[in-house]
């Protein structure tokens, strides 16, 4: 299956201003009518609507099409248009559902959107960054024919992003990798192995939970001295043994500016062995060590900011990653695997667990969109020369409780409690902004 | 004798949309196409197209081998059905091949109707079906000075249009009291019908043929019911289609006018199914089963076949068959999705007329619910007006507006509930 770019609409972005339909005019007829627009936005009571092609996978203007005029371009994925073909029957129109191919006897022909050869006037001209160019299927294109690193059938349970993260990180770094999972749900899921088989194609070891950073700083050192500096070292740790128990090795190794690549799968507590709480745990969650009761009302410290704390190391690159946003954690990756060829690269990668919060396995990736429209989780990158700066900036960030409702371990939270963490992540975007330049 | 474990008969759009969706669940099941056609596949939408010259015969066909290959199809032309066998799962053709099959789709569509005419069975007349029969109708317009046409629905009146504008001298003959009958309403119709006019094609509503004229088998003038004669140099007969179905004989599959089909395609045997103008299956209005005879309700049948042939889980049974087309006239459009409401006294029927302009629409809505759009010269939505009927979508809250802009209320509507 190939995969393709589409144009993508967040109607809570758009402000009616129809800088696309005169662009797409523009482009399509030399002029501003909006008549010659495939593109059209139209005014709902309190929001705006679109109206485009969607470039269907099964179209039915093609099979409606009594003239073989229109058809579905494999390598783009655009549904093509040939004038000398079409009769101008309109039997296309009655198969779209979606008003994407349309007729008006001012332009004389059937008219659909087609993507402008892969760089859409609309999406150029969108001020608001409502109209965005997906490009998630250019990852797909490059990574795709490259080896998947990691074994069929392991035992993650279901809706976790972790498998995907790993597949799509094992891939991208590459079989020059030696990989260190300290304990927790990545070693669970059998990353490391059973029987003397791993579940990678790459070496991988078993840390204790203190000491995944000094290891992987061992392990550099030596290969380095053998004059194998082209071995990337990878820790895929999760937040327990990285902001608890792991803290000191890597706040040691950070400090040093060790080259590695160190990922932290934060699915905030130790969702492995029970649902105990970690210094990652955010406020008011309900886990098996901060309980709901008469007088608890689950945790009441807030987390630690550990990608805030791994910025204050004298680490080369820190960012936070959301698997939501692949491209935004892909841009992420290169500059880290970069980065780490001859310093310390950090990503923080938000990991929401449908097992111990308690939510749909279908809502993962929601969850975590959620998460970064909220600014619950903020998606930023930091180098000591640039300083920090936010990758995905959300203008209108949703209100917390958006994000807090449908997830289990926040389903006790009281009113007073919501606005408290709406409180808190606020000032922690307020925190991160000083660190702009 | 050939076994296949799919056999589709019939390459038109419901044969085709059979094939697509065999393939998105069964990839490897051995699928076999059977038409009675010498060519590629095409649709017979096509034709008055192909009288005109706008579409070239040679680039006519709507797939290519390419794409027969690339799903494993084995397309057999000039295979015609001649009977099957049900309680064996065997069918036969004309020239003498067999197969056994496992699932056997009937989409073998519609030839025309031709009335009984005294005389007319002596002369050279045609009819707009195949490609064949547009290939001979161009070569015939060729010399000829004066032509009538049987039928204004959409095959007479798009020929007569062709056959105007190739400098003939064209009357048109309907029984029925005015223009395309069955797809548009009166008002519409009228302006239809003046624009036929305007550009000196004549019109007889209310009249039949009574005889045709010949010299050595060729037309030369036709009597209608009242007497009067018209010079016919060509004759075109555009009365309607019916299924083609004469291979049933035996078979025990049920029929009525069309083979009898359930929500799934299904005929009345087990492993058979049938879709497209040869199915007469559930209509969305009313209690009896039609012949709905259109092309996009041939693709969505077709699909809903294919799907239930491979056992696709996903499929969703057939909502019934809506009225729905669309007729281009003189570089103009009329479209009409669902029913009229007229003589409905529950349907709110809105209507504006600009006849000088040439410009219509009517909306009729029953119960909140859209039950029918048609408009001529203003453009419309037909896909979101489908979907809207079908779905049901209650239009009691943004009525006014959607009275007032059909258009942009019916894309604020997909866009807010299928987004």
């Amino acid at each position: 299956m190939s995969s393709y770019e589409t144009i993508a609409f967040r109607a809570q972005d758009c402000d009616g201003c129809m800088k696309c339909v005169t662009a797409c005019a523009q482009a399509k007829s030399g002029t501003d009518d909006p008549v010659h627009s495939r593109i059209s936005i139209l005014a709902n009571a309190d929001a705006w609507e679109l109206a485009l092609c969607r470039q269907c996978g099964d179209p039915k203007c093609v099979s409606n099409c009594p003239s073989a005029a229109l058809a579905k371009d494999g390598a783009t994925g655009v549904i093509t248009w040939d004038a000398d073909q079409c009769v101008n029957c309109l039997l296309c129109t009655v198969g779209c559902a979606y008003a994407g191919i349309t007729y008006d006897a001012r332009v004389g022909h059937v008219a659909k959107c087609d993507m402008c050869d892969g760089d859409p006037a609309c999406v150029k001209a969108c001020p608001t960054g409502a109209l965005t160019l997906n490009t998630a299927a250019r990852i797909h294109r490059r990574v795709a024919d490259r080896e998947d690193l990691f074994a069929p059938g392991l035992s993650a349970c279901q809706g976790c992003n972790s498998e995907l993260l790993i597949r799509h990180t094992l891939r991208h770094v590459g079989p020059n990798t030696v990989v260190a999972t300290p304990p927790g749900c990545i070693p669970g899921m059998g990353t490391v192995g059973y029987n003397g088989r791993t579940g990678t194609k790459v070496p991988v070891f078993h840390p204790l939970l203190t000491n995944t950073a000094s290891m992987l700083t061992g392990i550099k050192r030596y290969y380095n001295r053998i004059g194998r500096d082209d071995v990337q070292v990878l820790a895929l740790a999760g937040d327990g043994g990285t902001s608890d128990a792991g803290f000191q090795s890597l706040s040691g190794a950070a400090e040093r500016d060790e080259p590695m690549l160190y990922i932290c799968v934060d699915n905030e507590g130790y969702m492995n062995t029970g649902m105990q709480a970690s210094s990652a745990t955010t406020y008011g969650s309900w886990t098996s060590t901060t309980p709901v009761g008469e007088r608890l009302k689950g945790k009441s410290s807030e987390a630690k900011n550990l990608p805030v704390v791994m910025m204050m190391h004298n680490c080369s690159y820190v960012a936070t990653a959301a698997t939501a946003f692949l491209e935004d954690f892909y841009e992420k990756l290169d500059k880290a695997i970069e980065v780490s060829k001859t310093g310390m690269a950090y990503l923080h990668v938000f990991a929401p667990c449908p097992t111990g919060w308690r939510f749909g396995s279908d809502r993962t990736t929601d969850v975590c969109r959620l998460a970064v429209e909220t600014n619950f989780f903020a998606l930023w990158e930091y180098t000591p020369d640039k300083g920090l700066r936010f990758t995905r900036p959300v203008a209108r960030p949703k209100p917390v409780r958006e994000y807090l409702t449908g997830i289990g371990k926040y389903k006790h939270l009281n009113d007073e409690q919501v606005q408290h963490i709406q409180a808190t992540v606020e000032r922690k975007v307020e925190q991160l902004r000083r660190f702009e330049r | 004798m050939l076994h296949t474990r799919y056999l589709v008969v019939g390459a038109s759009h419901a044969g085709l949309e059979a094939v697509t969706a065999i393939r998105h669940w069964d990839a490897e099941g051995s699928l076999t196409m059977l038409t009675r056609e010498p060519h590629r596949p095409y649709s017979p939408t096509i034709l008055p197209y192909v009288v005109s010259g706008r579409s070239k015969p040679e680039r006519v066909a709507l797939k290519d081998e390419a794409w027969f290959a690339a799903r494993k199809v084995d397309l057999r032309r000039g295979e015609e059905l001649v009977s099957i066998d049900t309680a064996n799962a065997v069918v036969r053709t004309a020239s003498g091949n067999a197969w056994t099959y496992e699932r056997l789709l009937l989409a073998t569509g519609a030839a025309p109707a031709v009335p009984p005419v005294e005389g007319l069975k002596d002369v050279r007349f045609h009819v707009l079906r195949t490609l064949d029969d547009a290939l001979a109708l161009r070569d015939a317009g060729a010399g000829v000075k004066t032509a009538v046409v049987l039928g204004a629905g959409l095959v007479g009146l798009h020929a007569a249009e062709v056959l105007s504008k190739a400098g003939i001298r064209v009357v048109v003959v309907e029984r029925q009291a005015h223009a395309l009958p069955g797809y548009l309403d009166a008002p519409a119709a009228e302006i239809v019908e003046t624009a036929f006019r305007d550009r000196g094609i004549f019109l007889l509503f209310g009249r039949t043929v009574a005889s045709v004229q010949d010299r050595d088998g060729n037309p030369v003038a036709v009597t209608l019911d009242d007497g009067e004669m018209l010079p016919a140099e060509l004759l075109l007969i555009g009365t309607g289609v019916r299924p083609v179905m004469d291979y049933l004989a035996g078979s025990g599959i049920e029929t009525q006018q069309g083979i009898l089909v359930d929500d799934t395609m299904g005929t009345s045997v087990p492993n058979v199914w049938a879709a497209g103008d040869v199915a007469q299956a559930r209509a969305f209005f009313g209690a009896a089963r039609v012949i709905n005879g259109i092309l996009p309700d041939a693709v969505e049948q077709g699909r809903i076949a294919g799907m239930a042939m491979a056992g696709d889980p996903s499929l969703k049974p057939y909502v019934g068959g809506l009225p729905i087309n669309t007729f281009p006239f003189f570089g103009r459009h009329a479209v009409s999705v669902g029913i009229s409401g007229e003589g409905d006294p529950a349907a709110e029927i809105h209507r504006r007329v600009d006849a000088k302009a040439g410009l219509y629409s009517r909306i009729a809505i029953k119960d909140g619910r859209l039950i029918g759009v048609c408009t001529v010269g203003m453009p419309i939505d037909a896909g979101v007006m489908w979907q809207l009927i079908s779905r049901r979508v209650d239009l009691e809250p943004v009525k006014e507006a959607f009275v007032t802009a059909p258009l942009d209320t019916g894309r604020t509507l997909m866009s807010r509930l299928w987004r």
